[in-house]
């Protein structure tokens, strides 16, 4: 009697020669491993790791890493570089979601409406969407460009301004110039959204608003604003924690200059990890700017919830 | 429904039509003229909308001056190995989540989403140092294995999204003719499923080819930069070259735009279905 034999003997009687039973309930699950380890050892390590480096005094200068508790936070605290980082980054998410949400949704609602060549127009909003951002950036240097931009001749050509303006290297325009270029980059994939959403609002509940003698505006004001609501607050809060990461943009086009005006949270945080390779200090930045992000989350939530709830 | 509008709508619409199209394809046409102008027409003081005399040689600087297509050869190479694990490793956990008894799985969905959400300059550090202690830094494989991670959630959710409005019936005939767990996906799901494969993986390719910092954090010689990369180093000593800069946005924009268009409307489907259907 080999050992299985007897383990089965043991075991009591049992279906089949192999064990179907044990695959069928651990099969699922090895399919499932490649990717859990993935989202593991890249994601969820990471932060965790982030979690400790940011109580810790790391730094790749000193060749230090001890445990300093709380002391990090404490200097961010009267940190005026992160403050100054996080409003802008708060002025930059606020602004540029609000804006992309309202363009995105006049363009939706145009493409919503029959005309020749709107497929046409439909394929030009992925290009912004298909660049890469580095590209985008470097684009909106060169139309920007403060003697030779396209942007500051259009402008005089037009009389609206006389002499040429500083877009990117004045401390007044810089963060203002790059919330055009996200809005920019951004609003065609938030048309494209809100065209899907409103696809999926039934013909004749806009038809039966038509009937009873609703115009344009009181149809799309009564009808399709409160039917689409979900949609746009779920698009906005999506676009709003992708805003509030924004890198690339203000890395390529100002590196958070003149004089910071334009430095973000990341690119004040990648500053502080990879330029002064300061590892502890950064990720408690990083720590700061996931609370900021959950904080921003959880409000949305409440407000869809609140929203949702009083239209039952 | 009726589409006969009144003129002035009419007008008002294709008035619309034109600023959208003005706006999303503008500045790129714009990128596209400078990139055949010469520097000194670039830089007087009234710009010409149409390269007068057109000239190629900042694309020849690209080449012979910048060493270009070196950026361009790690960046195929990183994108199509990050969309092929995309692809295998998102269709088998989406498969499993799909077809198989998996308890529990609109809980792993939404882990394997929320994660997507963590921000990514928290992680770039803690990689680093990880990379950096397995003698990873400046290779393919940190920006491969990073990007598996960042492009799985998205791949997944799709892949899932499109397994789920296969017909149940195709799984019993095929467990039926005796195929196993595994043949039911590669000899039958997936060949059914390569319209939404060929999306998925453009996306994941786009994400990959288009990622800047990771790139610039993990990567520090020609030998294994990235496109993003080697553009955002553009700049000589004195002036920035715009005409050339101009002319690599062009190269490495039009492929992606060339391939937008081809499947855009397996884009749009595969980018909206997560947003708007719950």
């Amino acid at each position: 009697m080999s050992l299985q034999q007897t383990a089965s003997a043991i075991a009591g009687p049992r279906k089949g020669a192999g064990n179907p039973f044990r695959w069928q309930f651990v099969t699922p699950w090895l399919l499932l491993l490649p990717a859990f380890l993935s989202l593991a050892s890249v994601s969820v390590y990471p932060i965790l790791k982030g979690l400790w480096l940011s109580f810790t005094n790391t730094s790749l200068v000193t060749q230090e890493h001890d445990f300093i508790g709380f002391g990090n936070y404490r200097l961010l605290w009267v940190d005026d570089l992160f403050w100054n980082a996080w409003w802008h980054t708060i002025t930059f998410t606020a602004v540029s979601t609000l804006a992309e949400t309202l363009l995105g949704l006049a363009i939706a609602l145009l493409l919503f409406e029959h005309f020749a060549f709107r497929g046409v127009v439909r394929a030009a909003m992925l290009v912004p969407w298909a660049m890469p951002t580095v590209v985008t950036s470097k684009m909106f240097g060169w139309l920007f460009d403060g003697q030779h931009g396209l942007i500051n001749y259009l402008l005089k050509s037009a009389g609206i301004i006389k002499d040429n303006v500083n877009w990117l290297g004045s401390v007044d325009n810089a963060l203002w110039t790059i919330i055009f270029a996200d809005v920019w980059k951004t609003t065609p994939f938030m048309a494209l959204l809100l065209l899907a959403g409103l696809h999926t609002i039934p013909k004749s509940l806009i038809e039966a608003a038509r009937m009873d003698g609703a115009r344009s505006l009181a149809t799309f004001w009564y009808v399709r604003l409160p039917m689409l609501l979900p949609t746009l607050l779920i698009a906005g809060l999506f676009r709003a924690l992708d805003a509030f990461r924004v890198f690339d943009l203000v890395y390529v086009l100002t590196g958070g200059g003149p004089a910071d005006s334009t430095e973000t949270l990341s690119t004040l945080n990648y500053k502080t990890l990879f330029s002064t390779l300061q590892f502890g200090y950064g990720s408690a930045i990083s720590t700061a700017m996931f609370m900021t992000e959950a904080l921003i989350a959880l409000g949305f939530c409440i407000f869809l919830y609140e929203r949702l709830r009083r239209q039952k | 429904m009726i589409y006969a509008y009144s003129p002035l709508r009419r007008i008002g619409l294709y008035f619309g039509a034109l600023l959208a199209l003005i706006w999303s394809g503008g500045p790129f046409l714009w990128q596209l003229s400078s990139s055949f102008q010469l520097d000194r027409e670039l830089t007087t003081g009234s710009p010409k909308f149409w390269p007068a005399p057109f000239t190629i040689e900042h694309y020849v600087n690209l080449v012979v001056e910048k060493s270009f297509q070196e950026y361009i050869y790690n960046s195929i190479i990183v994108a199509s190995l990050t969309t092929l694990f995309c692809l295998f490793v998102g269709a088998l956990a989406a498969f499993s989540l799909s077809r198989l008894d998996v308890r529990g799985k609109f809980g792993v969905l939404g882990i394997i989403l929320s994660i997507s959400m963590f921000p990514q300059i928290a992680i770039v550090g803690p990689l680093y140092l990880l990379a950096s202690d397995l003698g990873l830094l400046d290779t393919y494989a940190s920006l491969v294995i990073t990007y598996l991670a960042l492009g799985l959630p998205l791949v997944t959710w799709v892949l899932f999204g499109y397994f789920e409005t296969l017909p149940r019936e195709i799984d019993e005939a095929a467990r039926m003719d005796g195929c196993s767990t595994l043949g039911l996906l590669f000899r039958i799901i997936l060949p059914i499923s390569l319209p939404s494969l060929v999306t998925t993986g453009l996306l994941a390719f786009i994400a990959a080819w288009n990622e800047f910092m990771f790139a610039l954090a993990f990567t520090s010689s020609i030998d294994h930069q990235t496109v993003p990369v080697g553009i955002a180093n553009f700049t000589n000593l004195y002036y920035v070259p715009w005409g050339d800069i101009a002319a690599a946005s062009v190269v490495v924009t039009v492929p992606l735009i060339v391939l937008v268009l081809i499947f855009q409307k397996h884009i749009i489907e595969g980018l909206t279905q997560g947003g708007v259907k719950e």
